[in-house]
């Protein structure tokens, strides 16, 4: 924890109605925080980042894809009761060219996975993942299948695992607050390259 | 069952009728099929409710659940097999019984069984390119065979259809004929498209704005579900079935309970059967909501999509207070109830009956009266009672269209012979009748929930269940209404802890397969519509 506060030190990420203590993992970030400190920030630039981030953060727009029964809770998030319209989400894309993050809902097959493949490859950078439940995060109750892809992260790069099975609306909002946290660190100027993963699972590229 | 008797005698006097089974069954030979398909079919089995493939391991076969649609508790089980493993064939039945087009696709797709004569030969879930035929007991599981596909097929690999047909010789002989014609303009329709509910693809033919003919594709959510439940144990299998169709998942673990427990011979404590019948309507009543509401969505009515979501999130929050979980219940297991429902229960349940009433009049205010959503939903996507027969569209979609089809009147499980509730029927059969007939449900729903609250009986929750279940050796057929139609479960044990086969059979691959006939000649905006108020769910489709 001590580690941590170290980290936050530099930035402390405000997300309304959530304290930074509240977010208790993850130590992407605080390597994130490393780097942006190691390289050392410009002060014009750093002030615009976060201006921009503020509002990038702050109006990610999802992209409509649900292949099972998490999407049935990705609609409940969408609703009234939740309403993640209150995180500046709810405008949810039909086309992938106007989404910045994709909601993995659902098990991916293999006769899906190129399909996923071609809609991410579609959507503009800076794009965004997350894998919602246990299928899109290792197969989830079908592992043992011999159609279905054993985590999404073989195919795309994820940013926010959001375990469950379907998750419940509330941790799709933190998986959610999960990726403003991130989106908010990011050196918006320098953007680090995207780690591309190869058939064989290993990670490619992508400054580390 | 004398009756049943004397018809399969009189058609195939060789049949080999079993006994000691649930249902009736007869065993026929290949080259009899035809025949006695033409001479049921001419006797009024217009209802084919299921068709199973099988792998004997010494040969490969297939069981056909065939009923009138009028009588639909007379099931005759059909069985047929051939011992031919390299290149088995049967007679195709397609011709028969429209639904047995896809059925057979499915049984060619999953055993490599080849029915002779039928018009499309393709797979129906799994790539063209896949290796080998997945339920086959010696199929070779190995991934680097069927490794992740990188690329999505070419169009051109969609354009071709092969039929197999016999000589004179009796060989099986090839043919491939193009399924559109060069200058015909094909959109394809998903797999990635909002109003698909879930990853269906259709290919659909277009003159103009109107629809000629539509050419659906399956299998982007094939999760191999059956073939995975030969390797569990029945508890296991449990939690699968509340994944297939999520919007009904209780009464999908319904209707595998109850045929465990039957073939098991395991009483089920008159509470349990009491609160698995009230938990079963709130889940018609929450599915029939999310049906509208995004059947209205999809009209551009979003206010009408958060007032159906809202009034549903009332009846997550009585599953999680009995049950713990939201979307999926897993309230069920064998033998009866998870554990016993919450003191809050029933109270929750009365405050929500009066709430429900309300509210469908004030959806009914928002929106079936509104003019322009009447306007595209009258007199659009007419299905006939004959055609909704023909391709097995039960549930709802069925009854908007005359067909009294619903399993809750013709075999009565858990409480439902105990209360008085009206199966509600439309003669029209369009877009509108069918979204009607999911509102007029709710209150139905309603009225049964009503006369069972107050009723719950005291005593155990649940029956004493061994530690190991295990059935005997036998077949076993159990039918559940779920909030899209008939949803059974066959399962075919060997008396081990785990069962031989299991098959589900989907009432959503129905509803879609009736796309075709239902959008023919109307505008391609329509079928968006259509497609709302049929309300399936790929992932039962796909299994």
């Amino acid at each position: 924890m001590e580690e941590r506060s170290v980290g936050m030190e530099v930035k402390d990420i405000k997300i309304r109605n959530m304290k930074t203590e509240d977010f208790n993992d993850n130590e992407y970030l605080e390597k994130y925080i490393a780097e942006l400190r190691q390289s050392g920030m410009n002060v014009v630039t750093e002030k615009l980042d976060d201006v921009i981030n503020w509002g990038r953060s702050n109006s990610v727009w999802p992209f409509t894809f649900a292949t099972s029964c998490c999407g049935i809770e990705f609609m409940c998030v969408a609703a009234a009761r939740n309403d993640f319209a209150r995180f500046g989400w709810e405008v949810t894309r039909n086309s992938p060219r106007q989404a910045d993050v994709i909601f993995v809902s659902g098990t991916i097959v293999y006769k899906m996975a190129p399909v996923l493949k071609r809609l991410y490859d579609q959507m503009a950078e800076p794009k965004y993942v997350i894998a919602i439940g246990s299928c899109s995060i290792s197969g989830g109750p079908f592992i043992d299948s011999y159609h279905v892809v054993k985590g999404v992260d073989q195919i795309i790069p994820v940013d926010v695992y959001v375990p469950g099975c379907p998750p419940r609306p509330e941790a799709m909002l933190y998986g959610m607050m999960q990726l403003q946290r991130k989106i908010k660190l990011e050196n918006f100027f320098k953007l680090p390259k995207k780690p591309t993963v190869t058939a064989d699972g290993n990670t490619e590229g992508g400054n580390k | 069952m004398e009756n049943l008797e004397k018809i399969i005698l009189s058609l195939a006097p060789d049949a080999k009728i079993e006994e000691n089974t649930q249902r009736f069954t007869a065993t026929i030979a290949p080259e009899k099929l035809r025949k006695v398909a033409e001479g049921l079919k001419a006797k009024g089995f217009d209802y084919l409710m299921c068709l199973t493939g099988m792998d004997y391991k010494d040969s490969l076969g297939v069981i056909y659940h065939i009923a009138p649609s009028n009588d639909e508790a007379n099931v005759i089980v059909l069985k047929t097999s051939t011992p031919d493993r390299e290149n088995p064939n049967l007679p195709t039945v397609s011709d028969l019984w429209e639904i047995a087009y896809f059925y057979e696709r499915e049984v060619y797709d999953f055993y490599g069984i080849i029915f002779t004569n039928h018009p499309d030969m393709r797979r129906l879930f799994l790539r063209e390119d896949w290796k080998g035929f997945p339920f086959r007991k010696d199929y070779d599981a190995n991934p680097a065979l069927n490794p992740i596909p990188e690329k999505v097929p070419s169009v051109e690999s969609f354009e071709n259809v092969p039929t197999y047909s016999i000589d004179k010789d009796g060989k099986l002989v090839k043919k491939e004929y193009p399924l559109f014609s060069k200058d015909e303009y094909v959109v394809n329709f998903g797999p990635q498209h909002p109003s698909t509910h879930g990853v269906l693809h259709l290919r659909i033919s277009l003159e103009g704005e109107i629809i000629k003919h539509i050419d659906p594709h399956f299998g982007y959510i094939h999760r191999g579900v059956e073939k995975m439940c030969e390797s569990m144990t029945y508890p296991q299998m449990l939690y699968l079935t509340e994944r297939l169709d999520y919007l009904c998942g209780t009464m999908n673990r319904h209707a595998l309970c109850a045929c465990i427990e039957k073939a098991a011979g395991i009483e089920v404590p008159a509470r349990a059967q009491y609160v698995r019948t009230i938990i079963d309507e709130l889940t018609r009543i929450a599915s029939h909501l999310i049906g509208w509401a995004c059947m209205c969505n999809d009209m551009g009515s979003i206010t009408a999509f958060i007032y159906g979501m809202r009034d549903r999130e009332k009846i997550m929050d009585i599953y999680e207070e009995t049950a713990g979980g939201r979307l999926m219940v897993n309230y069920y297991v064998i033998g009866g109830l998870a554990a016993d429902i919450h003191p809050n229960f029933q109270n929750r349940v009365k405050e929500f009956i009066p709430y429900m009433r309300k509210m469908i009049k004030e959806y009914h205010v928002l929106f079936t009266g509104n003019p322009i959503a009447y306007g595209r939903m009258k007199n659009i996507g007419i299905l006939s009672k004959e055609k909704a027969v023909a391709l097995g569209v039960t549930g709802p979609s069925g009854r908007a269209s005359g067909w009294a089809c619903d399993v809750r009147k013709i075999e009565p499980y858990a409480a439902y012979d105990k209360v008085n509730f009206e199966e509600v029927l439309h003669k029209e059969g369009g877009t509108f009748d069918r979204y009607m007939i999911r509102l007029e449900e709710i209150e139905q729903s309603l009225r049964i929930i009503e006369q069972l609250i107050d009723n719950i009986p005291e005593g155990d929750f649940k029956a004493k269940v061994p530690a190991i279940v295990k059935i005997p050796a036998g077949e076993y057929y159990q039918r559940v209404e779920n909030a899209r139609g008939d949803f059974s479960i066959y399962i075919n044990s060997t008396g081990d802890k785990n069962p031989y086969r299991v098959k589900f059979r989907s009432p959503c691959l129905s509803l879609i397969t009736a796309l075709c006939p239902l959008c023919d000649k109307e505008k391609i905006a329509d079928l968006i519509m259509i497609s709302g108020s049929m309300d399936y769910v790929i992932p039962c489709v796909d299994r």
